[in-house]
């Protein structure tokens, strides 16, 4: 089986979040930039257990510029057996899935996987535009994957529950936890990573149809006002009079 | 042209997040001099659709369109905005939103904003809208460029609004002959119990300060009282105290209730991210370092064990006295 797994470069999730003194970019000065946990913990090690249970391999793939190949080495650390890397800014979800599907398409990929989102720019987006490019079904937010004869067995959450679905490969689909448990790469693969294949594809043209104007960082919250434990009560009164919550 | 607006139904009514969503679909028709078009899958009530804003209702008939396949109502969605020649879509920001709104955006080339918290800033040919970024720590502002432009709107983001206004409501019969989706549904597992978290106001949520699953009786009976849905953080889920789909945080469910109680959480940012964006915040725990205070309009210090059966009696005491 050939599965192919598609992976972000995120700031790691303790990161305090600071932008450009005009608000225009991000300041990633300082910041630890780590895969993202929905590709890694879920899809790439779910991915691997397949893999490992069945045979076929798996290969990484991320959209972005060089400096994000410790990130690409860290998958391969994990147990990827080999990894892509787009030359092209992913600063466009479509542009991004146009990238991937410009590469995946002639590749035989049985499954093509990616987290449920990043944790930068929360879209939920690329899975479902990549298999619309690709002519392909998409199932999201994916928490068991099971394959067997040619044919997955998905598990995924719905509207207010969960729902087991079929389907003939190929197909993409976006990890959700439950998929598996996170790996933390021993000294053997970390040894290894270093010398797996790392293919550099060089960008085709995009669409590019948005673009960040400027960020804002989140309100924070004024000041808490604390209520006596011996009077709880007072709280119901606060939220009811005061917050109108309840 | 108009502006559509996907609309679903659950449990036999139009969904909140889908009022929610013809709202903000009508303010921007309002910007943009049209109307909305709303488009069901389904029988329902609709009379709240065009109290929402709706002028236009439009129910999808093809058989295929049982299950809400993401190819089946893609291409659905698709032939309602071209008859309506709709340069808008709406969709909420959920479950169906999220497979089919980046899916029509990709068959459609229209420029996307999945997550939308605020109305488009709309001036001359100017299209821009706020999301949440970095799982609520912050916000941007994206810019869409194309013609065609797709919005999902995060739920919980606006109040809905409910004025006098009727739809007229016609069958839009949809041609599927040459879609053939592969996904096959084997189960459906519907959790009937609780309320959906994502859509929940108020939200009662627990940690490691519980001690052990067996703690929870308080917290789903504080919960049951306001009315609330049941949260917790992600140690708890990890450690199998409580289901994974209860988990919110960064990479948990990120909500946006009007009131969130956190009882027994600490506040690590990967938790705030996921709940700061929250009306009113309420902090119960024992540790008056707890950095979560500094994110919470109310607070409390000490034992949830003591506190919560107190909150318990207090709302029964608030509810007798208020109905």
């Amino acid at each position: 089986m050939k599965i192919l797994v598609c992976i972000s470069n995120v700031p790691d999730t303790t990161t305090k979040i600071a932008f450009s003194a005009d608000n225009s970019t991000f300041n990633a000065a300082g910041v630890q930039f780590v895969i993202n946990p929905y590709d890694e913990w879920y899809a790439l090690v779910r991915a691997l257990e397949l893999k490992e249970a069945q045979g076929g391999n798996v290969t990484i793939l991320h959209v972005g510029a060089a400096d994000s190949e410790a990130t690409i080495r860290k998958g391969l650390a994990i147990g990827a057996d080999d990894a892509v890397r787009i030359d092209a800014e992913p600063n466009d979800a479509f542009a991004v899935a146009e990238q991937i599907a410009a590469y995946a398409k002639d590749k035989g990929f049985d499954l093509i996987m990616a987290g449920k989102e990043t944790i930068n720019y929360n879209g939920s987006m690329v899975g479902a535009m990549l298999a619309e490019l690709m002519n392909l079904p998409y199932v999201s937010l994916a928490t068991k994957l099971d394959v067997a004869g040619g044919v997955a067995t998905i598990e995924h959450d719905i509207d207010g529950g969960t729902e087991v679905v079929e389907c003939a490969l190929p197909l993409v689909l976006s990890a959700n936890k439950g998929m598996a448990e996170q790996r933390i790469p021993n000294m053997k693969g970390i040894m290894s990573a270093r010398t797996k294949p790392l293919q550099v594809v060089p960008a085709v043209a995009t669409d590019k149809l948005t673009n960040i104007t400027s960020y804002e960082l989140a309100k924070g919250r004024t000041e808490c006002k604390f209520i006596d434990a011996s009077t709880p009560e007072k709280l119901i009164e606060l939220l009811h009079n005061e917050a109108k919550a309840i | 042209m108009s502006v559509l607006v996907y609309t679903e139904i659950a449990k036999g009514k139009i969904k909140k997040s889908s009022l929610e969503a013809v709202n903000y679909g009508s303010r921007i028709a309002a910007q943009l001099n049209t109307s909305v078009t709303a488009v069901i899958v389904g029988d329902a009530d609709t009379a709240e659709l065009g109290k929402a804003g709706a002028k236009k209702v439009l129910k999808l008939k093809n058989d295929k369109l049982t299950s809400l396949d993401g190819m089946y109502l893609t291409a659905a969605i698709e032939q309602a905005a071209n008859a309506e020649g709709a340069n808008v879509i709406i969709f909420s920001h959920d479950f169906t939103g999220k497979e089919v709104a980046p899916r029509l955006a990709a068959k459609l080339k229209a420029g996307i904003v999945a997550g939308a918290v605020d109305n488009p800033v709309i001036s001359g040919d100017s299209f821009a809208v706020k999301k949440n970024v970095f799982s609520g720590k912050a916000t941007a502002l994206y810019a869409i460029n194309s013609a065609k432009k797709i919005i999902s709107l995060l739920p919980n983001s606006f109040q809905v609004e409910l004025k006098d206004g009727s739809a007229e409501v016609a069958d839009f019969a949809v041609n599927l002959d040459a879609v053939n989706s592969p996904i096959k549904v084997k189960e459906v597992k519907k959790v009937t119990t609780e309320l959906n978290l994502p859509d929940a106001e108020l939200v009662v949520s627990a940690g490691r300060g519980l001690k052990g699953p067996e703690n929870w009786g308080m917290v789903e009976e504080l919960a049951k009282e306001l009315g609330a849905a049941t949260a917790c953080s992600r140690p708890v889920a990890d450690m199998h105290w409580r289901p994974h789909h209860e988990h919110v945080g960064q990479t948990g469910v990120a909500i946006r209730p009007n009131l969130y109680i956190a009882i027994g959480i600490s506040g690590a940012i990967q938790h705030l991210a996921g709940v700061n964006g929250s009306k009113t915040i309420v902090v119960i725990n024992s540790d008056k370092e707890a950095p979560f205070f500094k994110s919470a309009d109310y607070g409390i210090v000490g034992d949830a064990f003591e506190i919560v059966p107190k909150l318990v009696a207090a709302v029964k005491n608030f509810k007798a006295n208020h109905n």
